[in-house]
């Protein structure tokens, strides 16, 4: 699949402003209102920018409201009315504690419900996709609640929740990689059965058409495996490993928290774009590719 | 719950509806044009057509992007920088014609052969013949020399006919249907509607191709052959069938020249009357062919008037049963299996006579027999360029009508079908027509069929009297011309040097002509006195193509919707197996440039010179324009252009007084006029007296001409007897070993001249069924679908040169090198590479950008091919084509293949051209 | 939960001979015209005479080898455009109710004006059956000319999918695949039509007719064998001469 950035940075930022959501939802401490109010705001404009770059990948964003109304059935109808959702009640959450005061505790635990529930069905947009077997597992859904999980505490400090869920995302990564390695060859989808041809080996002999098309442009996209080893490594490193590490080793203060959110987020960035980039479409077997 | 939108499911479709005839092939196909605010909105084929009956290709459908191609020239051009730059100004009409006139009145007043008229891919050719032979030059030809005259020629010299315009398959009755050498092009939409029906039905498809594309695809076996042995397969075939018994002897004696004797000159045994004569078993006497109640022996020699003689049938059975025809003996050569040989045979004999169909429909032979019924024989045949367009084609097509002939399946029931004027024999076609008069018409048609030696275009000194040699002992029987020849010798001088080179629609410095770089340079060339060598030269082409940027006077043509057309049975007719055809285009839309269709600027430019028949005796213009003339010109008393609503009543058929409101009729009943044979006169045509009386009186013939296919071809025996020294025209002796050899009155397969030796492999074209010639390139639809063109390379070679996808690889030739992108195609003839005709373009050509796929990775075959032979050392120049038609052998090109280093571009490079044409709009969207 | 409908009236779809198709593209190109000048946005084209040209297309034929051992390798021409699914997965998806399965005969359409472009749906076809107009941003797909097919406009006869009219080999059908009697439903019986990836559980409606087995040998070797003749060759055409 097409790595397009606006989709990377919408699932990445807007994950990762989520997690923060959840934790300063669970977990608010006793923060100063300012502290408080300025974790909120960060929490919020994460998610909003990453909800805005997705309207880029939009043909009509002006239109974006319509896609509010399909809630019964589509993951993405879903995913924006609980982005909104989640949002205002965050948002009066936030606001109620910074300017009133008013710590109420529901609220906080309504929105961190409604913020994973916002970026599960984020994960399922791409999960129930079974033209694209690599996505198409329930790892999909816990590996972008483990980042969301993992970049929120680690934005909030918490380092004990962080910890853990460092720990969980590296082993949910890793298990998707290789689950996600297979995927494609158990899905049972192959040129024999795109062409319904059974009496041979099936090769593409001439495309279409000679240049390219949207389908290629937006579906196959290939990678090298070497390239695609190096970057799982840097990804994974930098995103749960170093963290988990560093947790492990040291005491977490400002700075290196600082650096931590750092490279997590590169990691988060490489390894989000290495799902999009691996995802393999079934389509390609129409052009000889996969 | 789903919101359901309430929807238009009857929008209207567009204004108006206007029928014409398509161009975006050759094959003639119905169009309904409908129009939208006055503008081209959706083109469909039209149901009631006779060609295609409501089906259009991609190519006809994509007639709305070539109407509103970029690459459309607007207005007449004068060439002011160098000849290949491009550099053009726009002129008026009234500029060009007095400029071409200045150029054509002198040449016609004092030597009118230093005009060379020819013309490409036009439907006109009735038309530009008849100016050609008005204006008095010899020099006329249109471009069947180097595509198909194989083809033709091979047909006619045969059966009086051949395929596509001159026949098809029986695709409703035929069990069997056998398809050699035929890209998805000519008669394209026919042949596909016959391959759906033959399917529908069961038929058996066989395919004949070293590539297994299109048809061949869909074959239900596929035969794949090397190039250039088809001959060699079907005198095989003919082989097995004559060893099994299995050949249509009834048939055979009745209706081809089978049972006619030949004396021991190789010539017929006539009587005094001239007619052929045949052994009698009856009367055991020797008797004319066509006595009533004759019984024809086949085989046994005899004597008729104390000289020896033996019948065609013994000849043939005596060479073809030969073991050199034998399956085994075949084998390596075409790369077919023994084996499949014999079961092929065994099956096209089966299909023939298990098979065998019987109608019970009377009818009477030439011979006053009468028949109760006609027996077909279900077994079908088609071919094209792949057989013809090599050095021994003429004989491969004439050995795939000797096999049609002996499986008794040509004008049957369930077999290959003439359609109207044909079948016509060669006594019915003119001889070639040559004699120049200075200030004076020629003396009779450009083209025909020689007889003999006696009819070659030669002077006495035995030099060619045509610029193109056509006619001539290197050639004898190239009725089609040899355009491909003109510019190579006309620059050499050879046999004398022109003044003004004359062309329309012909992509000569490009896609059509053998050596393009050659060509080109030939083009550009330039005496001691910086005179081009070529002096002048005056192109018309609707398109800003390749050859544009070559000439020094562009006539600026139509698109096909916006002009006058007949699609006439003077020329290259429309016609079924049932029914005779013809139609016209009209300007669907007017243009919105200064152009005018090439045929009416003909005339009118015919008009300036005063050339006799387009002037009135007050030496005004006798024609306003192309379509007043398709009205009013007769060819004939009662016999025009157009053959339909012919009368004062408009009720004449084929013969009648021209009608002025004809194209009005033809407007009205779709764009073309049908008129169907009768029952009785349907099959069996060259014989059925039915037939003849009918076509007489649609003035098809002016009297009955009953005739034999001719399995053993006289004409070729007159050519042999001359090389073999008798007879008063002589060859020149070094041609006499060639002429010896490719002469032969049977069909015989030879292998095609030129060194094999480090040149492995085998290297062709076919045309994509979405892509007509260079034309497809400026259509922003149709080259999406082929932008570019890969080689095609077999399994084998693939691994052993160790190519992996994306390469590149160089080609060699004996005449040059190209380096190309290459593909790897598994069902595929081992020794054949192969590639897409003509997608590759010139930078600056088509309105295309300079970064274009078709400039950048397409590429010509073209640079690889010399239209000579590469010399021998003897110092002659030796013409890489049939020897006996001239036929272009573009199949023949050997080459060797070399893995090379990735390239930006395929090379060679051919520079640039300025384009005459605006640039191209970047986006496009089509009907908003 | 889904915003299929539980059924449709009618299952309108094609099947696809690929035993006949010849792989004109002459379907490709009748289905762009159409398409370009009715239903919806034009099908648009980007850098159309320029370096790499790309446009919308609705139907594409891909050509595929197919190599089985012992056999010549085999060309397989491919047809390819919206197959209508019954379990259409670009409906399910589209988060505006754009695309949606029509219920009176099961068509797969694009309200293009609830379209906002998000490409979802193009995502979940296994089959690449939609596209995303460039130039005007919106999903376009097969509509299997609904346009043509009710249009009272139109001759009766013409009343099909544009790429069914113009198919010269006659490899494309168009009907009822829900009608067991109608001739379509029979020819997808009788032929073994088949689905395109049945694994994906889209249940297509569009069915195709594998190629008839190819190349295959005739064992009757019958006609070949010499029918015997007491005189060899020339008693054989002796015998053949009396019948004249």
């Amino acid at each position: 699949m097409h790595p397009a950035p606006s989709i990377i940075a919408f699932t990445a930022l807007s994950g990762l402003g989520f997690g923060l959501m959840v934790f300063l939802g669970l977990m608010p401490g006793d923060k100063a209102p300012w502290v408080m109010g300025t974790f909120c705001l960060l929490a919020l404009a994460l998610a909003s920018l990453g909800l805005m770059s997705s309207l880029f990948h939009l043909g009509h964003p002006e239109r974006f409201i319509k896609a509010l109304s399909q809630w019964r059935s589509s993951w993405l109808s879903r995913e924006g009315v609980l982005a909104i959702l989640t949002l205002a009640v965050f948002a009066l959450y936030g606001a109620l504690w910074v300017l009133t005061g008013a710590q109420l505790a529901p609220l906080g635990w309504l929105a961190a419900l409604l913020a994973l529930g916002t970026v599960y069905c984020t994960a399922m947009i791409y999960a129930q996709m079974k033209p694209v077997p690599r996505w198409h597992s329930p790892l999909t859904p816990g590996l972008f609640l483990a980042f969301s999980l993992a970049g929120g505490a680690l934005l909030a400090g918490e380092i004990t929740p962080a910890l853990w869920a460092f720990a969980v995302l590296a082993a949910l990564q890793a298990a998707a990689w290789r689950k996600g390695d297979l995927a494609f060859a158990q899905s049972g989808t192959t040129m024999n059965t795109a062409t319904g041809l059974t009496k041979g080996e099936v090769r593409l002999l001439e495309a279409p058409h000679t240049g390219p098309n949207y389908l290629m442009k937006e579906m196959v996209f290939q990678i090298g495996r070497k390239h695609t080893r190096i970057l799982r490594i840097a990804g994974l490193t930098l995103a749960a490993v170093l963290p988990l590490v560093a947790i492990l080793l040291f005491e977490v203060k400002h700075t290196l928290a600082g650096l931590l959110v750092l490279s997590h987020v590169a990691g988060l960035f490489i390894t989000r774009w290495l799902f999009f980039a691996e995802a393999e479409h079934v389509v390609g077997l129409y052009y000889g590719k996969r | 719950m789903t919101y359901q939108p309430k929807l238009d499911t009857s929008p209207p479709v567009s204004d108006e509806i206007r029928q014409t005839t398509c161009y975006m092939c050759a094959c003639r196909c119905g169009i309904n044009v409908h129009l939208k605010d006055g503008q081209v909105h959706y083109i469909e084929g039209n149901r009631d057509h006779p060609v295609n009956r409501g089906v259009l290709c991609a190519k006809g459908s994509a007639g709305i992007m070539q109407h509103y191609s970029p690459a459309r020239l607007r207005a007449p051009l004068k060439r002011v920088g160098e000849r290949g730059s491009g550099e053009f100004e726009e002129i008026t009409w009234e500029e060009a014609f007095e400029l071409a006139k200045s150029w054509l009145t002198p040449v016609r007043e004092s030597a009118p052969e230093k005009l060379a008229f020819f013309t490409g891919r036009d439907q006109s050719q009735s038309l530009t013949s008849w100016w050609a032979q008005q204006f008095g030059t010899p020099n006329y030809a249109a471009h069947g020399g180097f595509c198909s005259v194989n083809m033709a020629a091979g047909g006619i010299y045969t059966l009086g006919g051949a395929f596509w315009e001159f026949g098809s398959p029986d695709w409703e009755q035929a069990e069997m249907f056998m398809i050699f050498g035929v890209a998805e092009d000519h008669d394209s939409n026919p042949i596909k509607m016959g391959l759906g029906r033959l399917k529908e039905r069961g038929a058996k498809v066989i395919g004949v191709n070293p590539v297994r594309t299109g048809y061949n695809a869909v074959a239900d076996e596929w035969v794949g052959i090397t190039p250039g042995t088809d001959g060699l397969f079907i005198l095989s075939l003919i082989h097995c069938l004559l060893e099994a018994g299995k050949v249509d002897v009834p048939y055979l004696a009745r209706y081809t020249n089978a049972p006619v004797l030949v004396g021991d000159d190789g010539l017929f045994v006539r009587n005094s009357d001239g007619k052929e004569l045949v052994w009698d078993r009856v009367t055991n006497a020797p008797q004319p062919f066509d006595a009533k109640g004759v019984k024809p022996s086949l085989y046994g020699k005899v004597q008729v008037d104390g000289v020896a003689a033996r019948p065609v049938f013994e000849l043939m059975a005596e060479a073809y049963r030969d073991p050199q025809y034998a399956p085994e003996a075949v084998a390596e050569a075409t790369g077919i299996e023994a084996g499949t040989i014999r079961r092929l045979a065994a099956e096209l004999a089966q299909a023939a006579f298990d098979k065998e169909i019987t109608l019970n429909r009377p009818w009477t032979d030439f011979r006053g027999e009468r028949h109760e019924t006609i027996t077909g024989r279900p077994v079908a045949f088609h071919a094209m360029r792949g057989i013809s367009a090599h050095a021994n084609g003429f004989q491969t097509c004439r050995a795939l009508h000797v096999l049609q002939l002996v499986l008794g399946s040509v004008e049957c029931p369930g077999g290959f079908r003439f359609k109207p004027p044909y079948p016509k024999p060669v006594a019915a076609h003119p001889k070639p027509h040559h004699k120049v008069t200075p200030g004076k018409p020629l003396d009779g048609p450009h083209l025909g069929y020689p007889r003999g030696p006696e009819d070659l275009a030669l002077n006495p000194d035995g030099t060619a009297k045509r610029i193109d040699k056509a006619y001539t002992w290197e050639n004898p029987l190239s009725a089609h011309g040899m355009m491909h020849m003109v510019i190579s010798n006309a620059h050499a001088g050879d046999p004398y040097p022109i003044d003004v080179l004359f062309m329309y629609m012909a992509n000569m410095s490009w896609n059509s002509s053998m050596n393009t770089r050659g060509v080109m340079d030939m083009l550009t060339d330039k005496d001691e006195n910086g005179e081009y060598v070529i002096p002048k030269i005056i192109y018309s082409d609707a398109y800003s193509s390749e050859m544009v940027a070559y000439a020094d006077l562009i006539l600026p043509d139509t698109t096909y919707l916006e002009r006058h057309d007949c699609i006439s049975l003077l020329d290259r007719p429309i016609s079924e197996a049932d029914a005779m055809a013809d139609s016209i285009r009209w300007p669907v839309v007017e243009p919105d440039r200064d152009v005018r269709g090439f045929q009416s600027a003909l005339l009118e430019l015919g008009a300036r010179m005063g050339l006799p028949g387009m002037v009135n005796e007050d030496g005004s213009a006798k024609y306003a324009d192309y379509a007043d003339y398709m009205v009013n010109h007769e060819r004939r008393p009662g016999v025009g252009p157009l053959a339909g609503f012919r009368g004062e009543d408009g009720t004449g058929k084929g013969r009648g007084a021209p009608n002025p409101d004809q194209i009005e009729a033809y407007i009205e009943n779709g764009g073309f006029w049908l008129d169907h044979i009768p029952e009785d006169a349907l099959y069996m045509r060259p014989f059925n007296v039915a037939y003849q009386d009918w076509a007489v009186e649609r003035g098809l013939y002016d009297a009955p001409q009953p005739f034999l296919f001719q399995i053993y071809a006289e004409p070729l025996a007159k050519f042999r007897r001359a090389a073999e020294g008798h007879g008063a025209h002589q060859p020149p002796d070094h041609l006499r070993p060639l002429l010896m050899k490719a002469m032969h009155p049977l069909p015989v397969w030879y292998a095609p001249d030129g060194p094999t030796e480090g040149y492995p492999l085998h290297a062709i074209t076919q045309r994509p069924a979405a892509m007509y010639h260079s034309w497809g390139s400026q259509n922003a639809w149709l080259r999406q679908i082929h932008g570019h063109n890969p080689l095609y390379v077999p399994t084998a070679v693939w691994e052993a040169e160790g190519f992996e996808e994306g390469d590149w690889a160089t080609l060699t030739s004996p005449h040059g090198a190209i380096t190309v992108p290459v593909v790897h195609q598994a069902s595929l003839n081992p020794h054949t590479v192969w590639t897409w005709n003509a997608i590759g373009k010139r930078k600056g050509a088509w309105a295309l950008s300079d970064g274009a796929p078709e400039v950048t990775k397409g590429f010509l075959l073209n640079h690889l091919i010399h239209e000579l032979l590469p010399p021998k050392g003897d110092g002659l120049r030796w013409s890489n084509s049939d020897p006996i038609t001239g036929q272009a052998a573009w199949y023949d090109l050997r080459v060797a293949i070399k893995k090379a280093p990735a390239q930006t571009a395929s090379s060679p490079d051919t520079g640039r051209q300025t384009s005459p044409v605006p640039a191209a709009p970047k986006h496009l969207e089509v009907g908003k | 939960m889904t915003t299929l409908p539980q059924k449709t009236e009618k299952s309108l779809g094609l099947v696809i001979d690929l035993d006949t198709c010849v792989g004109c593209h002459a379907c490709v190109i009748s289905c762009k015209e159409w398409n370009t000048g009715n239903y919806g946005a034009p099908l648009s084209d980007q850098d159309a005479y320029g370096d790499v040209p790309m446009g919308t297309f609705l139907n594409r034929i891909h050509t595929f080898e197919v190599v089985p051992e012992n056999r010549p390798a085999q060309t397989v021409h491919f047809p390819k455009s919206c197959l209508h699914c019954e379990d259409a997965p670009c409906v399910t998806v589209c988060p505006t109710g754009a695309s949606y399965k029509r219920v009176e005969d099961g068509i797969v359409l694009v309200n293009e004006s609830d379209c906002i472009g998000c490409g979802l749906c193009a995502w979940a076809c296994p089959y690449g059956a939609r596209e995303m107009d460039a130039a005007e941003g919106v999903m376009k797909k097969c509509t299997l000319c609904v346009d043509r097919i009710y249009n009272e406009n139109i001759p009766q006869e013409d009343r099909v999918p544009s790429c069914v009219r113009t198919c010269p080999a006659g490899a494309r059908h168009f009907g009822d695949l829900s009608d067991p009697t109608s001739s379509i439903f029979h020819l997808v019986e009788e032929r073994g039509g088949i689905d395109l990836m049945p694994e994906q559980g889209t249940k297509p409606v569009n069915k195709y007719l594998p190629p008839r087995p190819k190349d295959t040998e005739l064992d009757v070797l019958g006609p070949l064998l010499r029918q015997e003749s007491p005189g060899g060759f020339l008693g054989w055409l002796d015998q053949q001469l009396e019948k004249l």
